[in-house]
């Protein structure tokens, strides 16, 4: 396997690190990087994990890693997911270390310890990490109980200061979406990108051909998400198998974005000719700028959601019989 | 009678762990309201909460017990996040119970 590490791999430009990817040969990894500059989002770093779990830390090798900048991924903790040693010296208590180090969680007890651990890290006030608690627990929560993941769920995230937005990014090498979609959904997840957008209609889970969930899953959580970045402008990925959805930027003289029940109504693009990866990345950029409190944003997908649920459920009206 | 629940205690300040939720469902909630007893999930000290956890505390009391949870369930010393949270679940469990659409 391959992965070249650029000076801008972001969400926006996320196609452009997609394709370099190189997932032929699972049992090495070599990573590549430019040689004077490295800016990468967590999400980059979590796939590259996932990667090098599979390819196992031994067969993990870094290629001309020159840049300074690549002290970022041992600030970051990519090193020990590696046998090669960190050429960089870093000083770990330097105050612009607002970011949330590589981690992989494996079962809700270290989940919880997780979500409570992670926000001091991030040195925002209290009233800012709802919608990051929010989000986290919720994806990590989807990794644990429908990845199929043995190796668990590997988080990162990182807090920019000038644009107040906090980037995550949570992966898994399990079985992918389509997969975990096939037993009740077939027909709905044909293909990768079939799958990852039937994923966010309100209402669907993988647990139940039963539109509206179980006891246990509502399938409402990446509905959720998608929603929360919506709002909030900014951006929101999946990459499983061979297909991306990414959320687009609204126009920011559009007063307040839309929400969709539908994914495919979205501002958004999608593909299904990505390199195949075996298992999930979901990608989210939050901005903290966001004026409305977090309790109207949820309010607001209330009401999506809700209308959502009625308007299926109108669809399945018998219609009288007229002769 | 009543039974008080203390969230916090069990959930912590951001109720997200669903492992909790289910055992709290299946241990306190669902028994306490087939002896006919009120149900009080007590959110003091809890900031947030996720759907998920909502969904797994509460929608299967609803989907048994209906009119009887929906009137003897209360949520006290709820964060404007939390009251968000158990109204869109009341919603949408409301709605699949009128539809049947929704399977145990």
């Amino acid at each position: 396997m391959k992965a070249t590490l650029s000076n801008s791999d972001y969400l926006r430009n996320f196609d452009r690190f997609i394709s370099r990817l190189d997932f032929s040969d699972p049992d090495t990894l070599r990573i590549y990087s430019h040689p004077k500059w490295i800016n990468v989002h967590p999400a980059v770093l979590a796939l590259i994990v996932a990667m090098a779990m599979r390819a196992g830390k031994q067969n993990v090798m870094f290629e001309n890693l020159t840049a300074t900048s690549g002290s970022y991924l041992d600030r970051m903790g990519l090193f020990e997911f590696t046998q090669q040693k960190s050429p960089y010296t870093i000083n770990k208590k330097e105050e612009s270390g607002r970011f949330i180090p590589i981690t992989v969680i494996k079962n809700s007890t270290e989940q919880s310890k997780f979500i409570t651990d992670m926000v001091p890290l991030l040195h925002l006030p209290a009233d800012k990490t709802d919608a990051i608690k929010y989000t986290i627990g919720e994806l990590l929560r989807n990794v644990l109980e429908h990845a199929g993941s043995t190796a668990g769920a590997i988080v990162a995230a990182q807090y920019y200061k000038k644009s107040n937005t906090i980037r995550i990014g949570i992966c898994d090498g399990g079985i992918g979406m389509k997969k975990s979609l096939q037993h009740y959904w077939a027909s709905r997840s044909k293909t990768d990108i079939e799958a990852i957008k039937w994923a966010m209609v309100p209402g669907i889970s993988g647990t139940t051909r039963k539109e509206g969930g179980t006891e246990d899953n509502a399938g409402a959580g990446l509905f959720f998400i998608k929603s929360i970045a919506q709002v909030a402008r900014n951006y929101f990925m999946i990459y499983s198998g061979s297909g991306i959805y990414k959320l687009l930027l609204h126009d920011k003289r559009v007063e307040k974005p839309r929400l969709h029940p539908d994914p495919d109504d979205d501002r958004h693009s999608e593909r299904n000719d990505a390199p195949y990866f075996q298992g999930t990345l979901v990608a989210i950029d939050l901005s903290l700028e966001n004026k409305s409190e977090f309790t109207q944003l949820l309010s607001a997908i209330r009401e999506v959601y809700g209308k959502a649920v009625r308007d299926r459920k109108r669809k399945k009206y018998k219609e009288p019989r007229f002769i | 009678m009543s039974m008080i629940i203390k969230m916090k205690d069990l959930a912590g300040d951001f109720a997200e762990n669903k492992d909790v939720a289910k055992d709290l469902r299946v241990t306190k909630i669902m028994p306490a309201l087939a002896d006919g007893k009120e149900v009080v999930l007590d959110f003091s000290g809890v900031s947030g909460t996720t759907q998920s956890f909502i969904h797994a505390l509460i929608s299967e009391p609803i989907r048994q017990f209906r009119d009887v949870a929906l009137e003897k369930m209360h949520h006290k010393n709820c964060s404007d996040v939390v009251k968000e949270v158990i109204k869109t679940v009341y919603e949408y469990m409301q709605e699949s119970l009128d539809s049947g659409n929704y399977e145990k």
